[in-house]
């Protein structure tokens, strides 16, 4: 039993069957990739996975519990946190508010009135968003305005802020979608970092193969909105269905 | 103080000492000289800069903050007057539970209304707030009569209940509104050589609930509450995937601010007890707009200068006229001075809303921060220049 | 029956009104995207017009008329417009008694200049701002262009008449064998606003520059890619929806006595008929325009009024708060439009 059992999930935009008939399971404290080539629904079932969208059948539990009909901020309370393809800040906050954020999500729940007490007294608070960004190097940049930061930067920040939220899953659409080979390379040691040295599920939607076969420990290829193959990286390496599905039939 | 950093407590007591002071600030003319027409330190226009400061710090909470641009604030001050004035009808003239009522009553109707309009964003909402304002005043105008008295406006009389009071003075006359006994219009002049200064109770309960409200925004701004609502204003999408429900933040903003509204109409019902529907039209919705932008929308001190600023010069600018405007250009030759004169004509007087509206508009084209970032930028210019001279002198130092 | 239809008919002027206003606020949104608070004053700007053509057909001069002599026996000062002294007092008067549809002549030119100087000289700094100072700086406009109206015309109406021939009223009733009487002129405008819409739709629909405007409304950034210049065409247009409010500004004249803050008036209700059609939709905009137009007239019937006392104020906006609650993106909206 995986901490995410996907079972039967499909999902219809008008004539168009975006999802098939998907059921995965992603095991505790693994690094689970899915991938496929373009239009093989990779979005739209991470997007059935975090209330962004609503699949037409089948069901989603993430930890024993339904997530489906959830909105994105309870399933976020629940424990899934989602890292975006293009980074996803505050861009008007500093780089500090940006983590303190998170830091009260996961103190306060979705709603405190907490208008009174000034954020400095908040000491608990702060102390641990500091850490985060001791952590994530990014402490020196804490006063920064965040939108003014390099791409690299957000998406470590955002990876960060998600962190902080001491989630037990962590989504990752892309991460590395549009960076540069070194900024990629940094990314993936990070997340290796996050994965040895944390108890925590990464799910993580991926093109480039380089990121996908140092990371992952389980690979699900999916293909025209539904599951090619599930196997471990070796495997799916020398698969032909595999090549089959990148590369078209003819191959 | 008052768990105020230094730069918020400072900032508190500038305007502490300008409300405080208003008196003698806005009289600098003696009473008999040709330019004490200028004088803004009578009671009725002090305490409409102040009821107008509370009402834009209360909107800049909405705007400022979440992003969220409501154009129907004035619905809340109006519905504040009503209550206000119901309760000088049927309770007492004392200005507490008017008060107190009409901050509830604004809240709740706030309430209602965000809880709808907030359903929606950007300039639906925007939208959304101008239909319900709308509404609100022509139902305030015709069906509503009874509550509002339509047209005439809700006023006093004589046969006014006011269980707690009396019906009518000694004398037959309509009692005054008070605090517990102070009565609001009460004015003590005190005289300075040629100029006359004059301290009124209802200007300095206004300013002192103003210094409050003031101080509640400073500590709404600073607290993780309102760090929420700036990053609801950058990425709603970030907070949603951070576990942040946002709409009861947006509505929890939407009800404060509306609260001061009707703290505002409360107060302006409290100074003169009379309540119109015409309080409540969106070009009055507007001008809130218009001060809390030309102050700086988002800073804590701007929307108290926008409301100052407009108040201020729409008082000055309806006062000058083209005899003042040739008695100050008389030293130019006939032709000249005629000529500007005809030239500024149409921006005096009656045509002071002209000047606001260019005003406005430059201040949106160029300066977005209002008069805050104005004045930002001037202390910056004036930093580098200084700057300047002192690296060109030390350049200098060593060639000698 | 005929109760139902007159109030039809009631609502079928203020409703062309409604559309052509809305009409040409979509067209701006859906080009340009940029949500105009100053459309209201360049459909009263469009009105002064007609004032203003008005006032100089009717200029005249006094001559001292000898053979005519007042009660005190001196000679009778008689003033001639010069419009009569020029073409002969018959000629002359028609031309001054049609000094409305006269002023459509005028008010075109008019109203697209100052559409391409507002375009040019304010709104295209405003592209890549957001949505709300888009608002705050022509709600700024607004307030200007309606307080130096306001300077040169007064604040109070200004009555302006229809052409004789078509003041009065005209049994409409007769088409459908009852009598009902109904104001010729608001035939006229319901007729003019037809025309009006059916020529911007057939512009749009079959000319190649409407082709290309209708695809920038679709998809501003890859019709930019092809080449297009698109930004010259989004001026032409901003300069042709100035024109359709300024048009039905001045027809309107006759029914409503233009004053400096019918701009205003006209821009609250106009933005809650192209939200209520959906942000962005040109048929959306006629259509809610026609329907809010005859929902309102229904609504002050004495009938309804009885039961429901005061609907006739507040059934607008109720509409538009309930339509935009169910259907959030109106009632022909397209998905995307002006949403975060």
């Amino acid at each position: 039993m995986g901490i995410l059992e996907v079972k039967n999930v499909g999902k219809r935009f008008g004539g168009l069957q975006a999802l098939g008939d998907v059921n995965l399971s992603v095991k505790e404290n693994t690094v689970h990739a899915i991938i496929g080539p373009n239009g093989a629904g990779k979005s739209t079932l991470l997007n059935c996975l975090v209330g962004k969208l609503i699949p037409d059948t089948g069901s989603v539990m993430f930890d024993g519990q339904s997530v489906l009909g959830r909105k994105p901020f309870e399933i976020n309370q629940m424990g899934i946190s989602r890292v975006f393809q293009t980074p996803e800040i505050f861009g008007d906050l500093s780089v500090l508010e940006n983590m303190l954020i998170p830091c009260f999500a996961k103190r306060d729940g979705a709603f405190s009135l907490n208008a009174i007490t000034s954020v400095p007294s908040e000491k608990d608070v702060l102390e641990k968003a500091e850490a985060m960004l001791e952590e994530m190097n990014m402490a020196d940049k804490r006063h920064m305005h965040a939108a003014s930061m390099s791409r690299g930067d957000k998406r470590r920040l955002e990876i960060g802020m998600c962190l902080s939220q001491e989630p037990r899953l962590l989504l990752l659409d892309e991460p590395t979608a549009g960076m540069a080979r070194a900024d990629t390379n940094n990314t993936i040691d990070l997340l290796k970092e996050i994965k040895e040295q944390r108890d925590i599920t990464i799910a993580i939607i991926e093109h480039d193969m380089h990121v996908v076969f140092s990371l992952a420990d389980r690979i699900t290829v999916l293909a025209q909105g539904t599951p090619l193959v599930e196997d471990d990286p070796q495997n799916i390496r020398g698969n032909p269905k595999v090549r089959e599905a990148y590369l078209g039939e003819s191959a | 103080m008052f768990g105020l950093d230094n730069k918020d407590t400072r900032m508190l007591l500038v305007v502490a000492v300008l409300t405080l002071c208003a008196p003698f600030i806005l009289n600098p003319f003696p009473t008999d000289s040709a330019m004490a027409q200028f004088n803004a330190g009578y009671p009725d226009l002090m305490q409409r800069f102040v009821i107008f400061g509370i009402f834009a710090i209360g909107f800049n909470i909405l705007f400022g903050l979440t992003g969220y641009l409501s154009f129907g604030h004035a619905a809340f001050l109006g519905v504040g007057s009503y209550s206000a004035v119901w309760m000088f009808k049927l309770l007492s003239m004392n200005v507490v539970p008017a008060i107190l009522l009409s901050v509830v009553i604004s809240g709740l109707f706030a309430l209602l209304i965000g809880f709808v309009s907030l359903r929606r964003s950007g300039i639906y909402f925007s939208i959304l707030t101008l239909a319900f304002a709308q509404m609100s005043f022509n139902l305030a105008y015709s069906v509503l009569t009874p509550i509002t008295n339509g047209e005439t406006g809700l006023q006093l009389t004589l046969d006014d209940p006011r269980i707690l009071g009396v019906s009518a003075t000694a004398d037959g006359s309509i009692p005054v509104t008070s605090l517990f006994g102070l009565e609001m219009r009460s004015t003590f002049e005190m005289a300075v050589g040629p100029w006359a200064f004059q301290f009124n109770a209802g200007y300095y309960l206004c300013a002192l609930i103003l210094l409050a409200a003031f101080y509640l925004s400073i500590r709404i701004f600073r607290s993780p509450f309102g760090m929420m609502l700036r990053a609801v204003k950058s990425n709603q999408q970030r907070m949603n995937y951070t576990g942040l429900n946002t709409k009861p933040y947006t509505l929890a903003a939407f009800v404060i601010s509306g609260m001061y509204a009707g703290l505002a109409g409360g107060l302006m019902a409290s100074m003169d007890p009379l309540a119109g529907a015409e309080r409540m039209q969106w070009t009055a919705s507007g001008e809130v707009v218009l001060m809390t932008i030309l102050g700086g929308a988002g800073t804590l001190i701007g929307p108290v200068l926008g409301a100052g600023f407009i108040k201020y010069f729409e008082n000055i600018f309806s006062k000058i006229n083209d005899h003042v405007l040739h008695g100050w250009f008389s030293f130019m030759p006939d032709g000249l001075e005629d000529f500007v004169v005809f030239i500024i004509h149409p921006f005096i007087g009656k045509g002071w809303h002209l000047t606001l509206g260019i005003l406005f508009m430059l201040v949106v084209v160029f300066l977005p921060g209002g008069l805050v970032e104005g004045g930002q930028r001037i202390a910056k210019w004036v930093k580098g220049r200084k700057n300047k001279d002192d690296s060109t002198s030390a350049t200098k130092t060593p060639a000698e | 029956m005929d109760a139902i239809l007159l109030q039809i008919l009631n609502g079928l002027d203020k409703g062309s009104a409604y559309a052509l206003i809305a009409l040409g606020l979509t067209l701006i949104f859906g080009t340009l995207g940029v949500v105009n608070f100053a459309h209201g004053a360049l459909f009263m700007i469009g009105a002064f017009c007609a004032v203003t053509v008005q006032r100089l057909l009717s200029l005249s001069y006094e001559v001292v008329d000898e053979t005519q002599k007042d009660f005190l026996g001196n000679p009778l000062k008689v003033k001639t417009s010069y419009v009569e002294s020029w073409f002969g007092p018959e000629m002359g008067g028609a031309i001054i008694d049609w000094a409305v549809p006269i002023a459509i002549i005028f008010a075109i030119p008019i109203m697209i200049l100052i559409g391409f100087v507002m375009e040019r000289g304010l709104i295209k700094h405003f592209y890549k701002r957001e949505h709300a100072d888009q608002i705050l700086v022509t709600f700024g406009l607004a307030i200007v262009l309606q307080e130096v109206i306001k300077y040169f015309y007064g604040a109070n109406p200004i009555q302006t008449a229809s052409p004789e021939a078509l003041s009065g009223v005209a049994n409409v009733g007769a088409l459908f064998g009852t009598e009902i009487f109904y104001p010729v002129w608001r035939i006229v405008y319901f007729f003019f606003s037809v025309v009006i819409i059916g020529g911007i739709f057939s512009f749009l629909q079959f000319t190649t520059f409407g082709m290309v405007v209708r695809a920038g409304m679709a998809d501003r950034e890859t019709v930019g890619l092809l080449g297009i210049n698109i930004d010259r065409r989004f001026t032409i247009m901003f300069g042709i929806a100035a024109a359709v409010a300024g048009l039905a500004g001045v027809m309107y004249t006759p029914i409503n006595s233009p004053n400096y803050h019918m701009g205003m008036d006209f821009l609250v209700l106009s933005f809650v008929v192209v939200v209520v059609g959906g942000m962005g939709s040109l048929p959306g905009a006629v259509l809610a325009g026609f329907m809010l137009g005859i929902l309102e007239a229904f609504a002050s019937m004495n009938e309804v009024k009885s039961i429901l006392p005061g609907i006739d104020q507040i059934i607008i906006y109720v509409v538009a708060i309930i339509i935009l609650l169910t259907r959030p993106r109106g009632l022909m909206g397209r998905k995307g439009v002006m949403e975060e």
